[in-house]
């Protein structure tokens, strides 16, 4: 295995109940080998004890005891799958819609989601209110298991009715490439292997799908930006700036600009874990030095033209997890990149409805409910537009009493609402 | 149907980006709380989680001491590796003792030839408690067990201790967020996305030292409950049980009496990522007799407390 080709794809999955999820996850699991002998075993026997036939590859991700006794699935699980070239970090989200949090937990990281549709019943409610979700927390790349094919004698006509809807969803939601594969997660057809029920088709198997997409491209929308997480010392008196890197490659030499103070420096000297090194991509854990001797800390955003806003006044798209309704005038604290500070809903600019698309007026927004919301923070922020870069685009909210996190945040709205 | 010709794009490998990863939530959580402790067992998760923790803050010292759980179970090639690891790297190790929970009278002794596994949840949270510690890094992974999949990078426990994997803080983007009040702690598990292979490949790459026994070896051992297990001081044999010699080595750490060994050649790094990557039975499951209870096992003793 060359570990030196490996790269890494998230995913986040998407389906209603009963459209065969997790058997997905499961048969893709098996089929690649990720699942041990063991393992399968007490897949085996777990299903035997609940009388429900001799392999439900569900219970490969539904781990809890609850989901178990319940069947369904409660919270996120994070599964790994590796083929000789790409290693998959999978967010099995859940589709009920109490857990909606979870879908834009799963959906925050992920390069891709991965949807299920069964063949049968097309696009379900709750999946278009997730894929609204996963487009809003700017995943861009679908590829569609169009599922339970075997059900419907693997016709060609039935699926193109499911590839018409996902086409007209897609445009409307602007993903920027979506793929339809018409499978039976229960059998394993055009999961991992191609199959012969399906001549008709001459794409590619969900496997295939998965290792050619586009991994991490999400991070290069903006020019290079590195928030500050720590400062270290180094032997001798100097100093370093410690951070992971988001947005376009940042290289020695470059012109940086300490934000918000709006100090203009040059990058000297770049190491990550494997030591000293010319250049630095979105992802990678770095200490810079810079020329100028500066006051630069945690919390600080050091970034290359063009520049984020520095503002205390955030205009933003709010998934409200907190049990409490969240009004106008609700002080919170905001964690943006390395920064916490305190913050105040300044006003509710709408909530929207997932159904529609409509932006509609509102006093409130209840729990798992998405709105609009201006935001006057304490500290000025530097942020970018979360289209442009994931990192400095996005904050959560946190709960001044009890340090729970209530919300995720977005700075800006997407195009697609109305 | 559009099928969008998908480009190349230039990316870390995999290492790299797990990596970063690591180090960025061990640098967030040190920043974001007061009085963190990594917890190093001598195995080879936390032998690479520690691995981590020095680059994430070289050329400084660690900014939080380390902490071993020790059970008196231990295998003395573990215990010399913690020492010798400590010791290189000048870091200041907190001993919390199983024996010391079972003087006070806090747990019930199960006997010399006992486990202690489960015992160590009281130890841990005890000592946390009397340290003051708000976070404590694990290497637990998610690929280990079906409960932990499903667990935060950065869990909460409640100031019992408890996990409620039904009310987990949702954790969004790469905003680990690390706020807790008085009594409560945070397990920060920064390995959570790497896999056994990914660990084995990691070491290897960064030749990192490892206590011996997880090398191929001649050793005595005996079957019970479908494991070899070492004849040692912890495991005598019982009527019925006869002792062999065999080469083997050890896939995972833990008590000396409830880890098993697996009958192996590999003696170098590179056979040990070859036979791993190649395995048809999990780490846990071959060699761990802990998780063997029940379905749940795992998540019944995250529940109390455990790592």
């Amino acid at each position: 295995m060359g570990v030196t080709t490996m790269d890494l794809l998230r995913l986040a999955t998407i389906g209603s109940v009963d459209d065969g999820k997790s058997t997905l996850i499961g048969r893709l699991l098996v089929d690649t080998r990720q699942l041990f002998d063991d393992q399968l075993d007490a897949v085996v026997h777990a299903s035997q004890k609940r009388g429900v036939g001799d392999l439900d590859l569900s219970f490969v991700t539904d781990g809890l005891r609850a989901e178990r006794e319940q069947g369904i699935t409660i919270d996120v699980a994070y599964r790994y799958a590796a083929t000789p070239t790409r290693k998959f970090i999978i967010a099995d989200c859940p589709g009920h819609v109490q857990y909606t949090r979870n879908m834009a937990t799963g959906a925050s990281t992920a390069d891709l989601a991965l949807v299920v549709v069964d063949v049968s019943h097309g696009l379900k409610e709750q999946t278009r209110r997730h894929l609204v979700i996963a487009a809003l927390l700017g995943v861009r790349s679908l590829v569609v298991a169009v599922n339970k094919m075997d059900s419907v004698n693997w016709s060609p006509t039935a699926y193109q009715g499911v590839v018409d809807e996902v086409d007209t969803i897609a445009a409307e939601l602007g993903f920027s490439s979506h793929l339809c594969v018409p499978v039976s997660a229960l059998y394993g057809d055009n999961v991992v292997d191609l199959s012969s029920e399906s001549p008709w088709y001459d794409g590619p198997t969900v496997l295939a799908a998965l290792e050619a997409a586009d991994a991490g491209v999400w991070e290069s929308a903006s020019a290079a930006r590195l928030p500050i997480q720590w400062v270290l010392r180094q032997d001798g008196g100097g100093r370093t700036y410690a951070g992971m890197m988001n947005g376009g490659t940042l290289s020695v030499g470059d012109t940086l600009t300490l934000l918000p103070a709006g100090v203009t420096t040059t990058v000297t000297s770049i190491r990550s874990g494997t030591g000293e090194r010319d250049d630095a991509v979105a992802g990678l854990s770095v200490d810079v030095a810079l020329a100028e001797d500066t006051d630069a800390g945690r919390g600080d955003l050091l970034a290359i033209a063009p520049l984020p806003r520095v503002t205390r006044e955030i205009d933003a798209t709010i998934c409200w997890f907190g049990d409490a309704p969240l009004e106008a005038g609700h002080r919170l604290r905001v964690k943006h990149t390395t920064r916490t500070t305190p913050a105040r809903v300044a006003s509710l600019d709408g909530v929207i409805d997932i159904g529609t698309l409509n932006v509609e007026a509102t006093n409130e927004l209840s729990t798992n409910e998405i709105g609009l919301a201006r935001l006057t923070t304490a500290d000025a922020l530097a942020v970018d537009d979360y289209r442009d870069n994931r990192v400095t685009g996005s904050f959560v909210l946190i709960d001044e009493v009890t340090n729970a996190t209530v919300a995720a945040g977005m700075v800006g709205r997407a195009s697609f609402l109305a | 149907m559009t099928v969008t010709p998908l480009r190349t794009h230039p990316s870390l490998d995999h290492l790299d980006a797990l990596e970063s990863q690591a180090m960025f939530i061990l640098r967030e959580v040190a920043a974001e709380c007061e009085r963190p402790v990594l917890l190093f067992s001598g195995g080879k998760d936390s032998a690479v989680l520690l691995h981590l923790a020095v680059k994430a803050f070289s050329p400084q010292r660690l900014p939080f001491p380390v902490m071993h759980v020790d059970t008196g179970q231990n295998f003395p090639e573990v215990l010399g590796f913690r020492d010798r690891t400590v010791e290189r790297l000048g870091a200041r190790l907190v001993v919390a003792s199983v024996q010391d929970s079972i003087d006070k009278g806090r747990v019930v002794d199960p006997g010399p030839l006992g486990s202690r596994n489960r015992l160590q949840s009281v130890t841990l949270l005890d000592a946390i408690t009397d340290h003051g510690f708000d976070a404590a890094f694990g290497g637990a992974r998610r690929d280990e067990d079906k409960a932990r999949a499903k667990e935060r990078i950065l869990s909460f426990r409640n100031s019992f201790g408890q996990w409620d994997p039904r009310a987990q803080r949702p954790e969004l983007w790469q905003l680990y967020q690390g706020r807790v009040n008085h009594g409560e702690h945070l397990r920060a598990f920064p390995l959570s996305d790497w896999t056994e292979l990914d660990v084995w490949q990691y070491i290897e790459r960064e030749h990192m030292e490892l206590p011996s026994i997880y090398f191929a070896h001649r050793r005595e051992v005996l079957r019970r409950d479908s494991m070899w297990l070492a004849v040692g001081p912890h495991v005598v044999p019982r009527e019925g049980e006869a002792t062999e010699w065999k080469t083997v080595r050890f896939r995972t750490v833990g008590d000396a009496n409830c880890t098993g060994a697996v009958e192996s050649s590999a003696d170098t790094l590179a056979a040990i990522v070859h036979e791993v990557s190649t395995a048809n039975v999990s780490e846990r499951g071959a060699t761990r007799a802990d998780d063997r209870f029940s379905e749940t096992a795992m998540e019944d003793r995250k529940r109390e407390g455990y790592f």
